[in-house]
């Protein structure tokens, strides 16, 4: 259906150009330059394995947790309540409750529930209520900070654009976003549904600004108005000129409010508002393990630990990708 | 005559300014401007003297405002034209290059990508038909190995290379009329003359008008058929580029020409015009030029010369030249 135009030898031409230029270094993508310099960057590195290591676990644990009976994160076994970490099960409990390889990693609870378990479901629900979070205010914030740079300038009535949206996100900055999302989330019925929605509907602003900022600056570039003057309307200027182009920072800041977003639901969970028992999140644990604090010191450090190692990751790795997406940084190390 | 007739482009008393808060700024003060089917009609004119505002009006991509005056290309008012229709101008029948080769392509995408772009968008053809054309005209404007080339980020090629990229996205799509805003400025020397060269050599090959601005008088002796000269927004003179450097009339004109360094001369000190350009805010009810003017007198500051013809089609707005 698609009649090639023009005389041109066109197949064989251009069957083999990926692989011959990939051979010359020619076609170097800002995403590999990207690459090449992030991995120089130890600490990022590390903070990437962590999260990439974190992402197979939660993944695991959401199907051995809601799979394999044994495993059942929610399973009370009082004969064995608060045993440390490594013990094996007392020969008291039922065959059928006996937990895997005959050990609990992380010890068990007040209840007798292994803690593994509950560490793998938490970091299945912390890990999304970042992204999901995240992707939302991504969402908002490209919108609301796009629109700004891109058609502030023009008058809505009296005031403009730009001022319009740009007051409102001061206005929703001035909230103390922590009370609002806990006064809302406490309004809702409780799901974790909703807590990713609160979160993210609270966390955009900076995203606007990010992206408005850069709006304002790639509208002035000779590459938008060379768009323009080839005849591109202006959604498509927005969404494969500008936007591309303004990835860098917000990718950076999204990669930062993931971790912010995993301490404000941990945070929500510790104060009762936010997951429900018996639905493990590292932030319950955390809230059930404060009582046996002296007892049975496991059951708040390792959920205490496993936030401050995922939250360091994401600062690292996105710290990581400032400095990559630093051109300074860039050229001295390429 | 039959530049009449074969008249693509034509600009009656044009005029834009800016909105600052020191009020409106005239940026250009009604110029006239006729360019007929495939001829090449140069504006030069000093940095600031209104010459890219008016090849922006054109385009309609001015932040200024067109205060008066209209714009017609092929008998259609660009001026009032709806956005959809300019759009389908833009890029399609007029095509535009401009002074910074190095910015003016999208740092993300690949050159083959952007040129693609826009052959979709105006012909509708298809992706691989698209490619197809991309390394035609990647080929047609001098770049070496275009196969490999149509996937190189704009960062890995030379400022002469981009400004070729640019030249090809601009007559993707064989456009009437070539705006080329000092296509060659940032350009070294060598690479300029392969550039102008390239488009004269376009220009036959598709029958183009070509619009040039420029400040640089070699280039407009070499490439133009005619010369509009701009000074403080409004043409101060204009003729075939024979007449304006060999019978230069207006002052100005003549002050610029004096003002080139001449190879087969003696070094010298190179002449310079006393003075500077008078701020578009406080421009003189008369010739704009008149306070730097060695030959101004009575009628100068407070009139405003009109076009006085000196020769068959050539032009200056001054009043040394009247009757």
């Amino acid at each position: 259906m698609s009649i090639p135009i023009g005389p041109t030898p066109a197949s064989e031409a251009l069957a083999p150009p990926h692989a011959d230029a990939e051979a010359l270094g020619i076609a170097e993508t800002p995403a590999r330059q990207l690459w090449r310099t992030f991995r120089k960057d130890r600490l990022a590195m590390l903070g990437l394995y962590v999260l990439l290591a974190l992402v197979v676990v939660a993944l695991l644990g959401n199907l051995l947790t809601g799979w394999w009976v044994v495993f059942d994160p929610a399973t009370v076994r009082l004969p064995d309540k608060l045993l440390p970490p490594l013990s094996a099960p007392s020969s008291m409990l039922a065959k059928e409750l006996v937990p895997p390889l005959h050990s609990y990693p992380f010890g068990t609870d007040e209840l007798g529930r292994n803690v593994f378990a509950r560490m793998l479901q938490g970091s299945f629900v912390s890990l999304s209520v970042g992204v999901v979070a995240v992707s939302i205010s991504l969402g908002i914030g490209v919108t609301v900070g796009g629109l700004a740079g891109f058609y502030g300038q023009r008058k809505f009535g009296p005031i403009s654009v730009d001022s319009l949206l740009m007051r409102f996100t001061d206005v929703v900055l001035c909230f103390p976003t922590f009370f609002l999302i806990l006064t809302v989330v406490a309004l809702l019925p409780p799901s974790i549904y909703n807590i990713m929605i609160v979160i993210g509907i609270t966390s955009w602003m900076s995203t606007a600004r990010f992206v408005r900022a850069e709006f304002l600056a790639l509208r002035e570039q000779d590459f938008v108005t060379a768009a323009k003057a080839l005849g591109l309307p202006e959604w498509r200027i927005i969404f494969r000129h500008m936007i591309p182009n303004a990835m860098a920072p917000v990718l950076v800041s999204a990669t930062i409010n993931v971790a912010h977003a995993i301490l404000t639901e941990s945070a929500l969970s510790f104060l009762g508002f936010g997951v429900r028992p018996p639905y493990a999140t590292w932030g319950n644990i955390l809230a059930d393990g404060r009582s046996y604090i002296f007892d049975a010191p496991w059951l708040f450090l390792i959920p205490g630990a496993a936030i401050l190692v995922v939250v360091l990751a994401f600062n690292l790795v996105g710290e990581g990708l400032r400095d990559a997406m630093n051109p300074k940084l860039r050229k001295r190390a390429g | 005559m039959t530049r009449e007739t074969a008249e693509l482009l034509s600009i009656r008393d044009l005029h834009v300014e800016f909105s600052t808060d020191a009020g409106p700024v005239p940026a250009v003060r009604g110029i006239d401007l006729s360019i007929a089917a495939g001829e090449t009609v140069a504006l030069v004119g000093e940095s600031g003297c209104g010459k890219s505002v008016t090849a922006m009006s054109v385009m309609r991509l001015t932040e200024g405002r067109v205060a008066g005056g209209s714009i017609h290309f092929q008998g259609r008012d660009l001026v009032s034209l709806p956005d959809a229709d300019m759009r389908s101008i833009r890029g399609g029948q007029i095509g535009m290059i401009f002074q910074e080769p190095m910015t003016s392509l999208n740092p993300v995408f690949t050159i083959g990508r952007q040129i693609e772009e826009v052959l979709v968008l105006h012909q509708r053809l298809s992706a691989r038909a698209a490619r197809a054309q991309a390394l035609e005209l990647l080929q047609r404007v001098g770049i070496p190995a275009p196969e490999r080339r149509i996937l190189s980020y704009p960062h890995e090629l030379s400022g002469g290379m981009k400004q070729r990229v640019m030249l090809a996205m601009a007559i993707a799509c064989r456009p009437r009329l070539l705006i080329a805003d000092e296509p060659t400025t940032a350009l070294d020397v060598t690479i300029q003359a392969q550039i102008m060269e390239l488009l004269r050599s376009l220009k036959q090959e598709f029958g183009m008008a070509v619009l040039l601005i420029t400040h640089d008088l070699g280039v407009v002796a070499h490439f133009a058929e005619r010369v509009l000269v701009m000074y403080a927004g409004k043409i101060v003179e204009q003729g075939t580029v024979r007449d304006v450097f060999k019978r230069a009339s207006h002052p100005y004109t003549q002050a610029l020409l004096a003002a080139l360094p001449d190879p087969l001369k003696p070094a010298r000190r190179l002449e310079a015009i006393p003075g500077r350009v008078p701020s578009p805010l406080m421009l003189p009810a008369g010739c704009a030029f008149c306070a730097r003017c060695a030959h101004a007198f009575e009628p100068c500051p407070g009139q405003q010369p009109p076009l006085f013809e000196v020769g068959e089609g050539h032009g200056a707005a001054c009043f040394l030249r009247a009757k």
